[in-house]
């Protein structure tokens, strides 16, 4: 009886426990100090910026919110720090939701949001709170937040295609994963589709080559230089370079090679001015815009109606540059009269439904990706497995 | 007592005001500069402080940064005494760090106990910097190159094999990131003092005991005597019997292992897989600590600690005052600089005294 006794209230005890760790931290209240941690430079006219920037839009649109953040949050900038670490100097400066802003983060935001779990985690870019998504931890403090940049990769490549006189597009790209090998992957189908479609040509005859520097931007000595990555490209017969790395040094480069005399075009990454440094040069910017997911989400953080989830989030098919309501955006740059009509119509066409993740299409390698008529699932793009087949590159990390 | 001595001794009393001199002939540079940028410098110093031992959660991490710190330090201790610049330490902590990830990545799948594979582990670590150690004693004692070149060419084919490690055999499942290694099991992570802690007490003693390792051998054995005279005559030394080369390559060893469990540390306490940065210049931090003090095994601890508090300290400089943190390694720099400056001149001027009557 004794022993049953000591079960029921065991039970009991777990019952009542189990519901408290699974649950959300409390509701922040009318103030909340919001803590971004960036992995390169706040300033970085990429992808750290972008994240900066969507942050400001949060204090400009959410009453009672504050900002104090850490950028360069690498273990090459700031030896013998972690992430985790860096985190918890923003909760001592009073942040009750932190922001981690890059894939690079993963494994410390998760042991982050283990570790406090009175703390709002939002954890940019990954899938711990997707439930049909492979890394699936449930945490009741933690968001993922991601836009759907496929899309606007495929502009870019769109707009590359209807510019190159070559027929090859490099494609400068950061590290191996899932996640950059399905924006490249985006960016060769728009790139195929308008060479195809519009241009009427043969897809033999286009040449689209990615070569990875093995980390989001150029840390000397430890990744392939950037630079000369993008020099490569333009040295051997590639006159577009879409870049998919944070940093603008396609950009630059392309700026040099023209004012050398050759033709040669830069499509940046990431932030909605990154063309700035190569207005010439740049055929136009695919860009997240953070604000808007960031500001519903820390307003979830306020009121008591954070839930633990994954979102990755369209543009708006109405305008997808409108600040308030898209997630993602493409700015044209200079292109070609008809290379800015064939933006345009493309842009249209997804508009309406244009879906260019479906079969027949085969992985590099040759294997069947998708079947005749077969649409491919968010599951499958997001966890594409190698580079599509007519791309030139490595797939995996060999 | 001889007159000539009365003008300046090279007593305690001038040691101290000397060395009292140079600290404040680097605050003072330092904080110069942060004035010149347009900062407050006491604004400055007092978020340095408070990001050091504001909480027990920030002066925990401060501990944290100090065991590789005080490990390293305890290392260069012997190879300084032996006369040795072991520049090659980074590389050495890195191959511990290799060595540690190497047995666990083994072991993590058997039946063996987690303690057991990370005692395996921290033990392979010692081994591997034991080894890459040892290769620029070698390089020194057999090969006659000059044991700065040698460690400082160890040292970038240790980031190599890192990164390729990284990159390549050891990378995530069809991912290469600079991220590092998939971290492992959190049974296979030191166990630290509380959930939400990162400090773990086993390194934080292993810390403490090199350093006693290091007094002991040093200040009280035949071992550190004959390593003295090694170090300041080798040819003397010779000459009187110690076998060089031997005291050489055993001080390198010695070294090796405390940075190998420098490296060890890293991995299995603090990151908890392998990235590439491992060594996070601890190594080079620490040929700082042992120059300021010295080469003194009583005052490694407390001086890296001090240094470690800086570095922890200095990310509120950022979050806080939108500074950049370097700062921290910018007053380091200066210490170790003016130290030795200082240091110079009371030997200059003792010598003068000396000479010229």
């Amino acid at each position: 009886m004794k022993r049953l006794c000591i079960l029921i209230l065991a039970v009991l005890i777990a019952a009542l426990a189990l519901p408290a760790f699974a649950q959300a931290p409390k509701a922040a209240g009318s103030n909340l100090t919001i803590g971004l941690v960036m992995v390169g430079p706040y300033n970085d006219r990429g992808w750290s910026q972008a994240n900066y920037d969507g942050m400001l839009y949060v204090l400009d649109k959410v009453p009672g919110t504050k900002l104090v953040y850490i950028d360069k949050a690498n273990s090459a900038d700031r030896p013998g720090t972690t992430v985790s670490q860096l985190g918890e100097s923003l909760v001592a400066q009073g942040a009750k939701l932190i922001c981690f802003s890059s894939d690079d983060m993963m494994d410390e935001a998760v042991k982050f949001a283990a570790a406090h779990p009175d703390i709002f985690v939002i954890m940019t870019t990954g899938d711990q709170q997707w439930k049909e998504g492979k890394a699936y931890k449930p945490m009741a403090n933690m968001i993922n937040i991601m836009g759907k940049m496929e899309y606007m990769k495929m502009v870019a490549g769109v707009a590359a295609a209807m510019t190159t006189k070559t027929g090859q597009i490099g494609f400068l790209g950061p590290l191996i994963n899932d996640e950059t090998r399905r924006l490249a992957a985006s960016a060769y189908l728009g790139a195929r589709y308008a060479w195809v479609n519009y241009l009427k040509k043969d897809p033999a005859q286009l040449k689209f080559r990615v070569t990875w520097i093995g980390f989001w931007f150029n840390i000397p000595g430890v990744t392939a230089d950037p630079t000369q990555v993008a020099d490569e490209f333009f040295n051997s017969g590639c006159d577009v370079v879409i870049s998919g790395i944070d940093t603008t040094e396609a950009v630059a480069e392309a700026a040099k090679f023209t004012a050398q005399g050759k033709k040669v075009w830069a499509i940046p990454y990431d932030y909605s001015k990154a063309m700035d440094e190569g207005k010439g040069v740049s055929l136009g910017v695919p860009y997240f815009n953070w604000g808007p997911a960031y500001a519903k989400t820390v307003k979830e953080a306020m009121n008591g109606t954070w839930k633990a989830h994954f979102e990755w989030n369209d543009p708006d098919w109405k305008n997808i540059n409108n600040p308030d309501t898209s997630a993602v955006g493409f700015i044209k740059g200079n292109l070609s009269k008809e290379a800015s009509e064939g933006v345009d119509k493309f842009i249209g066409e997804l508009a309406k439904g244009l879906n260019l993740w479906a079969g027949p299409m085969n992985l590099q390698d040759g294997t069947v990706y998708l079947k005749s008529g077969q649409k491919a699932t968010d599951q499958q793009i997001w966890y594409l497995p190698q580079l599509l087949q007519g791309m030139t590159g490595q797939s995996v990390s060999k | 007592m001889p007159f000539r001595e009365t003008a300046m001794r090279d007593d305690k009393k001038t040691r101290i005001i000397f060395g009292l001199g140079s600290v404040l002939a680097a605050l003072a540079l330092t904080t110069a500069i942060v004035a010149a940028t347009g900062n407050n410098p006491l604004q400055a110093y007092g978020n340095i402080i408070q990001g050091a031992i504001g909480s027990p959660n920030v002066a925990a991490n401060v501990l944290v940064s100090w065991v590789p710190l005080a490990l390293a330090t305890a290392g260069l201790l012997f190879t300084f005494t032996g006369g040795l610049w072991n520049i090659g330490i980074e590389g050495q902590i890195t191959l511990g760090a290799i060595f540690c990830t190497w047995a666990m990545r083994s072991l993590q799948d058997t039946a063996l106990s987690p303690g057991i594979i990370i005692a395996f582990a921290i033990a392979a670590g010692m081994l591997g910097g034991i080894f890459w150690a040892l290769l620029a004693g070698a390089l020194k004692t057999f090969g006659g190159v000059n044991e700065i070149f040698g460690g400082l060419g160890l040292n970038f084919v240790a980031t190599a094999l890192n990164l390729w490690l990284i990159f390549g055999p050891w990378k995530r499942p069809g991912v290469a990131s600079m991220s590092g290694t998939l971290p492992f099991e959190p049974e296979l992570w030191m166990p630290t003092v509380s959930a939400q802690s990162r400090l773990a007490l086993i390194p934080l003693a292993l810390a403490v005991l090199a350093l006693v390792i290091a007094f002991i051998l040093l200040r009280g054995s035949h071992f550190g005597l004959r390593l003295k005279a090694v170090g300041k005559n080798p040819k003397a030394a010779y000459l009187l019997g110690i076998p060089t080369w031997q005291h050489m390559l055993l001080s390198f060893a010695l070294c090796g292992a405390f940075a190998g469990l420098a490296g060890a540390v890293q991995v299995s306490a603090v990151y908890h897989r392998l990235i590439p940065s491992i060594s996070s210049g601890y190594g080079y931090t620490g040929l700082m600590v042992a120059m300021l003090v010295n080469f003194s095994p009583v005052f490694a601890g407390p001086v890296a600690l001090f240094f470690a508090a800086l570095s922890v300290g200095s990310i509120q400089l950022p979050i806080v005052l939108k500074l950049d943190s370097s700062l921290a390694g910018v007053i380091q720099g200066f210490l170790v600089l003016f130290v030795l400056i200082g240091n110079g001149l009371r030997l200059k001027l003792l010598g003068r005294k000396r000479g010229s009557i």
